[in-house]
């Protein structure tokens, strides 16, 4: 016989069943068609025609894809390593210290992270306009517009992470280095850093994700001829729905999603394997 | 503070604080100096500390446009909310091995851009997409007359977006929350008798006052300001501020104007994060 649920069981009831799958239905099936139609072998998207590869033929065959492509990931690693630099310095500064203005400074850092995203591409606009950058450098530093608005809203969500692991940190690993001798760079270097390396590695991980998946911002600071890949897709749905826009789209989420599975493993692991 | 420890620690939190200053806080007043500005001509603007933008934005068509954004980011949270509810309630409740991977499934989609799970969405919903292609399939099947529904560039589409993008962030405050939960009180109504609708209604959802709150503006704040959605899925008639701040800066070419628009749109964003802040402190006793 099937016993009835327990109060606590709600989801062995129906209904929580029906909304859950549901649910799930509603935010999967859309980006699973994607992927199955980025293979489909027809034009019209929408018929089953068999399986091809030949859409992700043609996206490679696109050199402004491809090159909008390097460029997101050239962005997206410029924009990690300083982001990571500048929110690990603005964790430990935010946890370290004590000062008049400090909830004050705590919240400007939360800003970039909390205004609407499309005030934050207005102002790079304008202040790019403004301070007269000049826009025909050479490729690489090119890019550089779009890098530092990057930077400046990625690095405050690695000050989150950051801090939020330094707030589990043991204050007396750091007196009894100190009792041993350790200057403060020294207690920085082999006590703090270490313990803060997780949160380190998962700020760095999110950053490159929030990096290469920015749309809006880089919207408003890149030009004719810095395209990054985000971008690029913009122009091509707005233009029409093809299966070499599906097979670009896969690419970048396989790359997106891979990115998260390492820094999730990696979180759990450091987790399990730390010393309490 | 040590004296002989000033160098590293003012490099930490100086540098940071100088980005900040430089390529944040330095753009943000360009803009606000500008909302003050008028237009002369394409390109130039001066300075002379009208408040002729602001005032503009009183404009019954603008008012307009902020009042369908409100009640666009309304509508799409109250149904996050109706939503997000029983499924972080089925989560937390879950055999404790199913809850990683529940959770899991609901950060993904989180993690997958913005602008690709928008155009899948244009691929599901226009004329000739999967939803048409269910229902007329469906209607030959008991062979009823079919008319392909037009459900792209509408405000139902740009409300629908809203929420499939939006629903994880109401998802985890939620759970969050009713994980923390005291067990033992929902058992206590239901030993005294409480019905399971009944244990939810008066015993769940009071507890769940933080998350709901929480959750209401990780959703409201963002979808207010949303610009990607409204434009790949709505119509002529579904603009919302964000479009309308795009339009002035990219092709109306009118600076000053867009300028006032996007700080007002601030302003009501800090007034909400406001508001949160005021209700969490609030129920101070546990």
């Amino acid at each position: 016989m099937r016993i009835p649920p327990g109060p606590l069981e709600f989801t062995r009831r129906t209904w929580i069943r029906l909304v859950l799958l549901a649910t799930f239905v509603f935010l999967y099936a859309p980006i699973a068609t994607l992927v199955a139609y980025s293979f489909n072998d027809s034009r019209r998207n929408i018929v089953w025609r068999g399986f091809t590869t030949r859409y992700y033929e043609r996206a490679i065959a696109n050199d402004g894809l491809v090159e909008a492509f390097g460029n997101s990931l050239l962005i997206a690693l410029a924009a990690t390593v300083v982001s990571t630099l500048l929110g690990a310095m603005t964790a430990y500064a935010l946890w370290r210290f004590r000062f008049r203005l400090k909830p004050l400074c705590e919240g400007v850092v939360m800003l970039p992270i909390v205004i609407p995203e499309i005030c934050m591409g207005v102002a790079m606009l304008v202040f790019f306009a403004r301070i007269g950058w000049p826009g025909d450098l050479p490729w690489p530093i090119s890019l550089s517009r779009i890098t530092i608005a990057h930077i400046s809203f990625c690095f405050p969500f690695v000050a989150v992470v950051v801090r939020a692991r330094l707030s589990r940190f043991n204050g007396e690993l750091a007196e009894a280095a100190r009792d041993l001798g350790a200057g403060e760079w020294a207690v920085v270097r082999d006590v703090i850093v270490p313990h803060m390396r997780p949160g380190l590695v998962a700020g760095a991980l999110l950053a490159f994700t929030l990096s290469l998946d920015d749309f809006v911002i880089t919207f408003f600071t890149s030009g004719p001829d810095t395209v990054t890949f985000p971008v690029k897709i913009y122009s091509m749905v707005r233009f029409s729905v093809t299966p070499e826009v599906n097979a670009a789209s896969t690419v970048l989420i396989v790359v997106t999603i891979t990115v998260t599975v390492v820094a999730m493993w990696l979180q759990n692991r450091t987790r399990s394997g730390a010393p309490p | 503070m040590k004296p002989g420890a000033g160098l590293l620690h003012r490099v930490a939190g100086v540098v940071p604080g100088l980005w900040l200053a430089g390529f944040f806080l330095l753009p943000l007043a360009f803009v606000w100096v500008l909302s003050f500005g008028e237009k002369q001509g394409l390109v130039a603007v001066d300075i002379v500390w009208t408040a002729d933008n602001y005032l503009r934005a009183l404009d019954p068509l603008y008012l307009g446009i902020v009042a369908k954004s409100l009640w666009i980011a309304a509508l799409t949270t109250v149904i996050c909310l109706a939503v997000g509810l029983p499924v972080a309630l089925g989560i937390v409740f879950a055999p404790a091995r199913w809850r990683p991977l529940l959770l899991l499934l609901v950060i993904l989609p989180f993690w997958t851009n913005l602008l690709i799970r928008t155009y899948a969405l244009i691929a599901v919903l226009r004329t000739r997409g999967h939803v048409n292609a269910t229902l007329g399939w469906a209607a030959e099947l008991f062979g009823l007359p079919f008319e392909p529904l037009s459900l792209l560039y509408t405000n139902g589409a740009v409300v629908a977006g809203l929420v499939y993008v939006h629903l994880p962030f109401m998802v985890l405050p939620l759970y969050a929350t009713l994980h923390r939960l005291d067990r033992s009180l929902v058992e206590a109504a239901a030993d005294l008798g409480a019905g399971h609708l009944r244990v939810c209604v008066t015993i769940i959802l009071p507890l769940a006052v933080p998350g709901i709150v929480s959750g209401s503006l990780l959703v409201f704040v963002p979808a207010l300001g949303s610009y990607l959605t409204p434009d790949l899925l709505g119509g002529p008639d579904s603009q919302m501020i964000a479009n309308v701040i795009e339009r002035q800066f990219k092709s109306a070419n009118d600076w000053p104007f867009g300028a006032a628009l996007s700080f007002l749109l601030m302003y009501v964003t800090f007034g909400a994060l406001a508001l949160r802040s005021l209700s969490v402190r609030r129920p101070a006793v546990p």
